[in-house]
């Protein structure tokens, strides 16, 4: 054997090597490193008897912070097709925007309706090559020319074909309603009625969920985005008829008037046309 | 609740088995997909199809399998395009452990590859984790494998009929799950021969109980003794 027996860099890929890097300072020195806005999250889908239909709550949170009380994780990725996103928030916004792109450039190539593998896949080979750094979990739904699909992908690039999934810090929760409650053929009420179930037994038992449930029911030629189709956690504190308050409820102590500009004397006659 | 970590790479702690028999081979899988210690997919189907003739059982990590098994129905489909008839299992095989060999330092994947072609007919494969291939009666993967050694030597036996060997294959699976936390769910099958393929679906409330299991039920109340039972202790 002529070859000598050397790790050889592999060729092609990407290097991973300052990830590696960093990990070990971040180890070692008490470094705090950036945080980031991650969608601590409860997503769900389910296939029902003509189509498809996703779940999502609203909470984002950057470390123990609500960052954003009515945020939305189910992002738009073709006409018939949509994807729950949790993990970090920006990876999720950017994956997901990303292969919707290419899947509408694929639909003016070709001309036809796109289909949910080729989602799953673009998806999937993205996440894969970055070796788990993208840090997106995704629940894809959507009903193409082959019927409705639901697929799970994670950030290592494995996927699974389910009939009902959940995913995120509150998936436990979710899949527990599932568990229990799932049978083929729900109609489109009872399949609402139990995302919201799903999506509310996550806000409530999971910390890193919360505020709304956002919706999206995927049929044949048809979708329904129902924005905040639930509202579990109103603001309890506002006065029904607003706030008015009478004149004079505060005192006036003091008043004192600063005039922010030197007052000028305008010429009449000064300009002529 | 350290083990439960959502952010684990997707791993599949896993049974996975091949055997030849006379005329063909039958291949079978548990179907437990699990991160850290949750259960991510309990019906998962780890025998992935290849070409109309050849399978491929999955294990290790979830992503990889999935990936090296992508590659490698992709380069069949382009060979049986190019060479105008079915791919061999070997064809197949190979194509496996090229991919498992050069990527072995990024890769953790085992794959046990089977189907049937005119030439050889029946044939099984191992491509274990460092790229190696190896051409065996019979071929045992996963985590659930060490529980099978002793029996596969003492159970098989050269020259079995279909049936017996996919009841050795729904047994061995079913003794695994019984033993490894890891490997569960339900027993999947392929049986490969020249008249076609296969699919068999075992529940898991249809195997077969062993030592100390207990009957499918849906309260643990309705079985034990009332009083309750002594608490299990290490």
């Amino acid at each position: 054997m002529s070859k000598t027996a050397i790790e050889v860099a592999p060729k092609g890929g990407f290097s991973f090597d300052l990830c590696k890097r960093n990990e070990m300072i971040l180890n070692k020195s008490g470094v705090k490193p950036p945080t980031y806005r991650k969608t601590g999250t409860t997503i769900v889908g389910l296939i029902f008897e003509d189509g498809v239909i996703l779940g999502a709550d609203t909470r984002a949170t950057e470390g123990p912070i609500v960052a954003d009380k009515n945020c939305e994780k189910i992002h738009y990725m073709a006409p018939n097709i949509y994807c729950c996103g949790a993990g970090t928030a920006a990876d999720t916004e950017a994956v997901t925007d990303m292969v919707s792109s290419q899947l509408q450039l694929h639909r003016y190539a070709t001309g036809r309706e796109s289909r949910v593998v080729t989602a799953l896949t673009l998806l999937k080979s993205h996440l894969f090559r970055y070796q788990g750094h993208v840090s997106a979990a995704l629940v894809l739904g959507g009903v193409d020319i082959t019927g409705p699909h639901l697929h799970t992908i994670y950030p290592h690039g494995s996927t699974d074909t389910l009939p009902y999934a959940t995913m995120g810090s509150g998936s436990l929760a979710a899949m527990a309603m599932f568990e229990s409650k799932y049978k083929e053929g729900l109609t489109r009420d009872e399949g609402i009625k139990l995302v919201c179930d799903a999506i509310c037994a996550g806000i409530f038992n999971d910390l890193g969920s919360g505020s709304n449930v956002d919706v999206c029911v995927i049929t044949k030629g048809k979708k329904e985005y129902l924005r905040n189709h639930m509202l579990p956690n109103p603001r309890t504190y506002v006065s029904a008829k607003g706030f008015a308050f009478t004149k004079g409820q505060t005192e006036v102590l003091s008043t004192k008037i600063t005039p922010l500009m030197q007052k000028l004397e305008v010429a009449e006659d000064a300009m002529e046309e | 609740m350290d083990n439960f970590n959502m952010n684990a790479p997707h791993s599949m702690g896993t049974t996975i088995i091949g055997v030849t028999y006379d005329g063909g081979v039958v291949l079978g899988a548990d179907s437990r997909t699990s991160t850290g210690m949750y259960v991510a997919n309990r019906a998962s189907d780890k025998i992935t199809q290849l070409t109309d003739n050849v399978y491929v059982c999955r294990s290790g990590s979830a992503a990889h399998s999935q990936i090296v098994s992508d590659y490698v129905r992709h380069f069949l489909h382009q060979h049986t395009i190019q060479s105008g008839q079915p791919a061999t299992v070997k064809v197949a095989a190979n194509l496996v452990r090229l991919l498992s060999y050069g990527n072995k330092n990024m890769l953790e994947t085992g794959l046990i590859v089977g189907g049937w072609d005119k030439y050889e007919g029946g044939k099984i494969y191992a491509v274990p984790l460092g790229g190696t291939i190896l051409e065996q009666p019979f071929a045992i993967g996963g985590s659930g494998s060490s529980y099978l050694y002793g029996f596969f030597d003492q159970a098989w036996k050269e020259g079995m009929t279909k049936d017996e060997a996919e009841k050795l294959v729904v047994k061995a699976v079913s003794l695994a799950i019984a033993r490894d936390g890891a490997s569960g769910g339900v027993v999947r099958t392929v049986i490969i021969n020249s008249e076609g393929v296969t699919r068999n679906f075992y529940p898991g409330d249809s195997l077969p109980l062993w030592y100390d299991e207990m009957e499918a039920c849906n309260s643990l109340l309705d079985v034990l003794p009332p009083g309750g039972t002594e608490a299990m202790s290490i």
